[in-house]
C-alpha cells in the first residue's frame, strides 16, 4: 500500500518532521530525528528510482482529482534521479551537521536550524516532484524562504546582509517566474506542466507566451545563479554556517537548473518558439561566460569558500551549456554534471567546514601548512579537487568528456576550446589552494590543530567514495542520464 | 473598446516598474522591501484580472446565475499573498538583525563597513 | 501600556466581536466567502490590536510564546495529518471523500478539518510576527 503512495510521503516526510523539531525543542533529539528522517527519505527516493526505472512513469493525483484540475505528482527517469541527489546530499549532510552546527550555531537555536533545513528540503523534493506549474512556485518559496534564514544562522554579521540580498534578488526571481506562469495561464487555462505541454505548440505565434518563456528564463536564471545573475550567490555560500554551504552548493542549484530545464524542455520543447527565440543560443552564451568568468574570479580569492562558491557559478555554467546542446550526449552530460558537481562540490564544503571547526576561518592564509596537522581531511580536499579540475578516475571526468564529445558532435569546437579554458582555469585556483596547504609553513597556532573529528571525516569521506565509485564505474550513473536526456528530448509526453 | 478594457494591464506594468525601480534604487533596506511588495502585489493584480470572465459573477454558487468568473486565479493569488507576507516578514526581521548588528541600514553604509570590516 | 481611555474602551468591546466574526468566516467558509486564512488574519488581529493598545507584555500573557508555538505545529500536522489520513483510509493523500461514509460528507469535513488546520497555524503565525517585531526595545543589542 505504501509502495504506491512513495511520491507524496517523499514531500511530506519531511515537511511533517520540520514542525515536529519545534515540539522536541532539545538539541540531541532534534539531531537523531533530522538524521532519521533523511536516511528515510533518501531510502524512499531510492526506492522511487527502481520503482521508475521498472515502470516508467509514476502519476500521483493529490485527493483523487485528476489533472489538469488538480495537481499531479509526476515522477520520470530525470525527476527520481534529481530527488536521489536531493535526499541523497541531505543523508550525508544531516550527520555532518552534527558536530558542525554545534560549534557553529547555539544549542537554543539548533532545532531552528534543522526545521528550517527540513523545509528546505521539502521544497527542493517539492520543486522536482510536481506535475503543476503553480505548485512549483510554491515549493520553489518554501526552499528559497527556508535557505535564506539558513545563510543569516552564520557566525558572521555579513551573513545576514548576504542572505537579505538574496531574499530581495530570489523574491525577484520568484515573481518573475510566477508572471510567467500567469501569461501561461492566460493563454491555455491551464497549470499542469503536462497539459501545458500538449497546449503550447499551438500557441507558438502568441506573443503572451513567448514572453513567459522569457519570463521564465530571466526568473530560474535568477534562482540557479547563471552569470550575469549570480551576484547573491558568493556572498550566500561565503558567510552561511559550514552545513548550510554545504546543502545549498549540492542541492538548491541542481534543483533550480532541473526547474529550468523541465520548463523550457517540458513546455516549450515540441513547439517553434525555440527556434523563433534564440533561448538556447543565450544560454550557451550565458553558460560559456558563466564558466570563464566563474573561474577566472575564483583564482582572485582570498577565502576559500569563496573560490568554491565561484567556481560553483562556473560549474553551473556546465550544466547549464550540456543542457543546451539540443542532442542527447550534451543533456546526458548536463545531467550527470548536475548528479556529479553535488558530489564534488558537497565534499569540498565539507572539508571546509571541518576546517572550520578546527581552525576557526577559512582564510586561505590561515589555511597554511594544514596538511601536515589533518592529513585526512586534506587529501579530501586534494581529492576532490582534482575532481572538479577533470582528473581521470574522478567523476569530474566523466562529466567533462562527454561535455566536449557533445560540442565536438556538433561541431562546435570554440565552445570544447572553452570548456578546457575553463578546467584549466580550475587547475590554478585549486592549485593555489593546494599549494597553501601543503607547500607553506603552517602558522605558529596551526600547529595546535589536531585532525577533524571522525564524525566531520566519515561523510565527507562518503562523498567522496562516491566521486571516486561513480568516476571509475561511469555507466551506472550515465545510464540512468542518457535515459533522462532521451525522455527530456522526447518532450512532455515521456 | 468599453472603459475598463487594458485599464488593469497598464495598472500592472505600472506598478511593476514603480515597484522594481524601488527595489534598485533606493539603498534603504526597508524601502527595497516596500518596493518587492509594490512588485508582488502588481502580480496579484495581473493573475486577478486574468480571473475575470465578462459578465461573470462572483464564483458563489446561486440560482439564476449562469457566468461566474474564474476562482482559481483568487486561490493562487491567496496563495501567493502568504508566500509575500512571510516574505516580507523575514525581510524585515533581517533588517532588524542587519541594524543591530551594523547599526544602519543604508546599504552603502553597511558597503562600506563590509569593506573595512 | 496607552493611557488613551476611549482607545481601551473601545477596542475591549472590539475584540470579542472581531474575535467571533474571526469564528463565523472560519466556520462558514464552506457555504459562503470565508476560509482558514481569512479566519486566521482576523482571529489573529483581535489579538494584535490588543497588544497594541495594551502592550505586548500583557498579551503575552494571555499567548506565551509557548502556546503560539505549539499552534503553529498543531495547524500544520492537522492540516497534513488530514492528508494523511486519506492515505490510511485507503485514498490519495488529501483525499477527503474516504473521510467518512458517504464521500459527500467526507469531503465537507476534509476541507473544515483543513481550514481549521489553515486558521490555526496563519493566526499563531500572525500573533508570533507581531509579537517578534513589536516585542523589541528599539535600541537592545541584538542576543546573537
Amino acid at each position: 500500500m505504501i509502495i504506491k503512495h512513495l511520491a507524496i510521503i517523499q514531500v511530506i516526510l519531511p515537511l511533517m518532521a520540520a514542525p515536529v523539531c519545534i515540539v522536541i525543542r532539545h538539541h540531541v533529539g532534534v539531531k537523531i530525528w533530522a538524521v532519521l528522517i533523511s536516511w528515510l527519505s533518501f531510502l524512499i527516493s531510492i526506492a522511487l528510482l527502481v520503482q521508475v526505472s521498472d515502470q516508467g512513469l509514476i502519476v500521483y493525483q493529490l485527493g483523487g482529482w485528476a489533472a489538469p484540475w488538480g495537481i499531479e505528482y509526476r515522477i520520470d527517469i530525470l525527476s527520481a534521479f534529481v530527488l536521489l541527489i536531493v535526499s541523497g546530499i541531505g543523508a550525508v549532510v544531516m550527520p555532518y551537521s552534527w558536530t558542525s552546527v554545534e560549534k557553529e550555531i547555539v544549542h537554543e537555536r539548533a532545532y531552528l536550524f534543522y526545521c528550517m533545513i527540513l523545509l528546505c528540503m521539502t521544497g527542493l523534493l517539492g520543486i522536482v516532484i510536481t506535475g503543476d506549474a503553480f505548485n512549483l512556485f510554491v515549493f520553489m518559496e518554501i526552499s528559497s524562504l527556508a535557505s535564506y534564514v539558513l545563510i543569516s544562522f552564520g557566525q558572521d554579521r555579513q551573513a545576514l546582509v548576504a542572505a537579505y540580498r538574496y531574499l530581495i534578488i530570489g523574491t525577484i526571481g520568484a515573481t518573475f517566474y510566477m508572471i510567467g506562469v500567469g501569461f501561461l495561464y492566460a493563454s491555455t487555462g491551464t497549470l499542469n506542466i503536462f497539459d501545458l505541454s500538449q497546449l503550447v505548440p499551438a500557441l507558438s505565434a502568441s506573443r503572451t507566451v513567448k514572453a513567459a518563456l522569457a519570463f521564465f528564463t530571466v526568473g530560474l536564471g535568477i534562482k540557479l545563479a547563471l552569470f550575469p545573475m549570480h551576484m547573491w550567490l558568493p556572498n550566500a555560500y561565503t558567510f552561511a554556517p559550514s552545513a548550510v554551504s554545504v546543502f545549498l552548493a549540492a542541492t538548491a542549484t541542481k534543483v533550480a537548473v532541473y526547474a529550468l530545464f523541465r520548463i523550457v524542455f517540458t513546455i516549450f520543447g515540441g513547439t517553434e518558439i525555440l527556434e523563433i527565440l534564440p533561448i538556447r543560443g543565450l544560454l550557451i552564451g550565458m553558460a560559456a561566460m558563466a564558466m570563464i568568468y566563474g573561474s577566472i574570479q575564483a583564482i582572485y580569492q582570498i577565502n576559500v569558500k569563496r573560490i568554491l562558491a565561484y567556481s560553483s557559478i562556473a560549474q553551473i555554467g556546465y550544466m547549464v551549456l550540456g543542457l543546451s546542446f539540443d542532442n542527447a550526449t550534451g543533456i546526458a552530460a548536463g545531467i550527470i554534471h548536475l548528479f556529479n558537481h553535488a558530489l564534488m562540490k558537497g565534499s569540498l564544503f565539507m572539508v571546509l567546514g571541518a576546517v572550520m571547526y578546527r581552525v576557526d576561518s577559512v582564510q586561505l592564509n590561515d589555511m597554511a601548512g594544514l596538511g601536515k596537522y589533518m592529513p585526512l581531511t586534506m587529501a579530501a580536499f586534494f581529492i576532490a579537487g582534482l575532481s572538479l579540475i577533470g582528473m581521470p578516475l574522478t567523476v569530474g571526468f566523466v562529466s567533462k568528456w562527454y561535455l566536449i564529445q557533445a560540442a565536438l558532435e556538433k561541431g562546435w569546437w570554440p565552445i570544447a576550446m572553452l570548456i578546457v579554458i575553463s578546467s584549466l582555469l580550475a587547475v590554478v585556483y585549486i592549485w593555489r589552494v593546494i599549494e597553501v596547504v601543503y607547500f607553506m609553513p603552517a602558522n605558529p597556532e596551526a600547529r595546535e590543530v589536531r585532525e577533524a573529528p571522525i564524525s566531520l571525516l566519515l561523510p565527507t569521506w562518503i562523498l567522496l567514495g562516491a566521486v571516486i565509485y561513480f568516476g571509475i564505474d561511469a555507466t551506472t550513473g550515465l545510464n540512468i542520464a542518457i535515459a533522462a536526456a532521451d525522455a527530456l528530448l522526447a518532450g512532455g509526453g515521456s | 473598446m468599453p472603459f475598463p478594457g487594458l485599464f488593469n494591464y497598464w495598472i500592472v506594468v505600472i506598478l511593476m516598474m514603480i515597484g522594481l525601480y524601488i527595489v534598485i534604487a533606493h539603498g534603504n533596506l526597508v524601502k527595497k522591501i516596500i518596493g518587492i511588495n509594490v512588485f508582488q502585489v502588481s502580480v496579484f493584480l495581473l493573475y486577478i484580472t486574468i480571473g475575470k470572465v465578462a459578465g461573470g459573477s462572483a464564483p458563489i454558487l446561486d440560482q439564476g446565475i449562469e457566468v461566474y468568473s474564474n476562482p482559481l486565479p483568487h486561490v493562487l493569488i491567496l496563495t501567493a499573498i502568504v508566500v509575500s507576507v512571510a516574505t516580507t516578514a523575514l525581510g524585515l526581521a533581517l533588517v532588524v538583525r542587519i541594524r543591530n548588528a551594523f547599526q544602519t541600514i543604508e546599504e552603502d553604509e553597511i558597503d562600506q563597513q563590509e569593506k573595512t570590516g | 501600556m496607552l493611557k488613551k481611555t476611549i482607545l481601551r474602551v473601545v477596542s475591549k468591546f472590539l475584540i470579542p466581536f472581531v474575535l467571533i466574526f474571526g469564528l463565523y468566516v472560519q466556520w462558514h467558509g464552506d457555504f459562503g466567502p470565508g476560509g482558514g486564512f481569512q479566519a486566521g488574519v482576523i482571529f489573529a488581529a483581535a489579538f494584535i490590536l490588543y497588544g497594541l493598545i495594551f502592550g505586548t507584555a500583557l498579551l503575552r500573557r494571555v499567548l506565551p510564546s509557548k502556546v503560539t508555538r505549539s499552534f503553529l505545529v498543531i495547524g500544520v500536522l492537522l492540516y497534513s495529518g488530514v492528508g494523511v489520513f486519506g492515505i490510511i483510509f485507503g485514498g490519495e493523500f488529501l483525499d477527503y471523500s474516504v473521510l467518512a461514509r458517504d464521500p459527500l460528507k467526507g469531503q465537507h469535513l476534509g476541507i473544515l478539518l483543513i481550514e481549521l488546520g489553515v486558521g490555526i497555524t496563519v493566526a499563531a503565525s500572525m500573533i508570533t510576527i507581531f509579537c517578534a517585531f513589536a516585542g523589541r526595545s528599539p535600541n537592545r543589542l541584538d542576543e546573537f
